[in-house]
């Protein structure tokens, strides 16, 4: 059955014609070349989510530095005459049983927690990639290397293995409660997490056949870690930052809750939730629900935006 | 005889594994290049062929044996005569897709060795990269790119002018065609037989294509289990294979010509190869071999020149 009546013995003259070679030789970019991080910027402005959650985090930071300023209150203010106000267009998130602001307490509050958070997070960062880079880069280099790298995850286990708030109340023998106590207490334990993810991504990466060609070409090891290794690993380790910050947060706002944080007069969300657990009762759902809720909407906003990010940035976890 | 290039003696590489067994990848492999010279290295995975390539040019350290470069030992040389070693011994690898760094812009990953030896900067620097692009066959606007914008045919390119930026005397390629379409296969080895007319260059070219490395081998070593079991010209290894294996590898290619086809018997070997953890006493090849004996199971063949230049290690010979 020969449905196309074109035999191959028959001139092909009218399928085909010769193309001009001077048509041919053109090489030139028929578009712009596009760096590697423009492109995900891209991706990620796609992902609805991962926007919804930048744009959250971006209005709590927002809030947290001019929030307390749009209203004429200020957050350690007590006025005795207006106790308990529920929110009006003079008090927006109410007041407190001293007569405090409650909208200036919770953006006080927010700087607080966002300090912490985000200076444990950087501490974390920072020893976390010491640590991991080191651990991960000597392995399996000599036996000295091995032996650096097996000292390095043993003390990162043993601090594994030890509770935070085993920590924190240690540290509270020695130290006076307050912001530099909890970030201190947050980071003993906290970096371990970064120098694993960190150890693994140079193990990873330095079998990748980019480093062994810098290697054999005499890139410097220096070249190399900064070059090769720690830029390639930079998703990874900023997707564990998205994860990091607001678990820090939250050790912030619950050790506060449970009194072992910061102590009033300042304001976090967690002494501020602590502060209404007795009055709840009575109907004043202003001054718990108003910090609960910052603390869940900040949690779902980095978790989100840390969700988007991961998918741009670390496809592999999402196979 | 000419002095060869690089020797190789009694190089042995072993792993340890977790569980304190040990791996012998490369188990007492000798062998001479000359210059200009070609050897093929062909083996299934798992034969030790990459990890060889890896420890003749230094990126793994060899358990026990020497490699020797124009009469020096590569262990034991130091400082700036090492980093001369280093400069004239290249690699291009197998996978053209991890082989170059993503965040670079091509013009950069070709320069690193120029920029790590400090070949040349600035103007120098640019005009070099251009060159190199044009010598593989790319365009030198391509050096403003990034990877991803190329083809794995392209990329190899890219590889192949990273390595010949530091001008070096021997590369070894390390199955730098298994990873691209058939069509570009020929493509990328014809550029490295180009190339190493023009410059003089010596490979060790490892892969499991038998009819690739037939086309541009001179001599070709066949690898199992860590060991070399035969080593010969190419036309004697093809057109007179004495190893038990080599035959059966060699059956195994698809004839283009079918009525050739039927001239030969193809051997079919029964099992997979041995476990490296625990490779067979005796023979490594005696448990698939059509013709192993008692003496095949009891005792390591050693390696016989049976004929001028071929070698081979079997109890048969």
């Amino acid at each position: 059955m020969n449905v196309t009546s074109t035999k191959l013995d028959q001139p092909l003259d009218h399928l085909f014609h010769p193309v001009d070679r001077s048509q041919l030789a053109d090489q030139t970019l028929a578009y712009t070349s596009v760096p590697m991080w423009k492109d995900k910027i891209r991706k990620l402005v796609r992902n609805k989510l991962a926007v919804i959650g930048l744009a959250l985090l971006l209005l709590i930071m927002l809030l947290a530095a001019i929030g307390p300023s749009l209203l004429p209150h200020s957050p350690s203010a007590q006025s005795l005459t207006q106790t308990n106000l529920p929110p009006s267009a003079e008090h927006w998130f109410g007041t407190d049983d001293l007569g405090r602001d409650v909208w200036a307490r919770t953006w006080a509050g927010a700087r607080i927690s966002l300090l912490i958070g985000f200076a444990a997070a950087a501490i974390d960062l920072i020893i976390g990639i010491i640590v991991g880079g080191i651990s991960g880069y000597m392995a399996g280099r000599s036996r000295f290397g091995d032996r650096i790298d097996s000292i390095l995850m043993r003390i990162v286990e043993i601090l594994y293995s030890i509770p935070y708030l085993l920590v924190i109340i240690l540290l509270l023998v020695v130290m006076k409660p307050g912001i530099l106590t909890m970030i201190v207490a947050l980071s003993i334990t906290g970096w371990v997490g970064m120098a694993r993810v960190v150890r693994g991504q140079m193990l990873l990466l330095k079998q990748q056949e980019y480093v062994l060609a810098a290697s054999k070409l005499g890139t410097s090891h220096a070249k190399i870690i900064f070059k090769h290794l720690l830029p390639n690993a930079a998703g990874i380790i900023i997707v564990n930052l998205t994860f990091t910050i607001p678990a820090a947060i939250f050790s912030e706002s619950f050790l506060s809750f449970l009194g072992l944080g910061v102590q009033a007069p300042i304001a976090s969300w967690g002494t501020m939730a602590n502060d209404s657990l007795g009055v709840i009762l009575s109907g004043q759902w202003w001054r718990l629900f108003f910090p609960g809720f910052m603390i869940s909407l900040t949690m779902f906003a980095f978790n989100a935006f840390g969700d988007g990010l991961q998918d741009v940035l670390d496809p592999r976890s999402h196979q | 005889m000419p002095k060869p290039i690089l020797e190789v003696q009694e190089l042995h590489k072993h792993f340890h594994t977790a569980a304190d067994q040990v791996v012998k990848s490369v188990d007492g492999i000798s062998l001479t290049i000359q210059p200009g010279e070609t050897l093929g290295l062909v083996g299934e995975s798992g034969s030790g062929k990459s990890t060889l390539g890896k420890t003749v040019v230094g990126l793994l350290e060899p358990t026990s044996g020497k490699v020797v470069f124009h009469g020096q030992n590569i262990a034991t040389a130091r400082g700036s005569q090492k980093r001369e070693l280093n400069r004239n011994m290249q690699m291009i690898f197998q996978d053209p897709h991890a082989s170059l760094n993503p965040r670079f812009r091509v013009g950069d990953i070709i320069a690193e060795g120029i920029d790590a030896y400090r070949l040349a900067r600035g103007q120098a620097r640019r005009d070099r990269v251009a060159e190199l692009l044009e010598r593989v066959g790319l365009h030198p606007d391509h050096a403003a790119r990034y990877p991803h914008e190329f083809s794995g045919g392209q990329r190899q390119r890219i590889g192949i002018a990273r390595a010949l930026a530091v001008k070096p005397q021997f590369i070894v390629a390390d199955e730098p065609i298994s990873a691209l379409d058939v069509s570009i296969q020929a493509q990328i080895v014809n550029l490295l037989k180009d190339l190493q007319q023009e410059e003089g260059l010596s490979y060790l070219f490892i892969a499991h294509d038998l009819a690739m490395v037939k086309h541009i081998s001179d001599r070709i070593g066949v690898m199992y289990l860590g060991k070399m079991m035969e080593l010969a010209d190419r036309d004697s290894l093809f057109m007179e294979p004495l190893h038990p294996y080599t035959k059966a590898l060699l059956s195994a290619v698809p004839a283009s010509n079918p009525s050739a086809k039927r001239l030969r018997e193809r051997i079919v070997l029964h099992g997979d190869p041995p476990s490296p953890l625990s490779p067979p006493v005796g023979c490594p090849f005696h448990a698939r071999c059509p013709a192993a004996t008692e003496i095949c199971v009891r005792y390591i063949p050693e390696g016989k020149e049976v004929r001028p230049n071929h070698w081979v290690a079997c109890h048969l010979f």
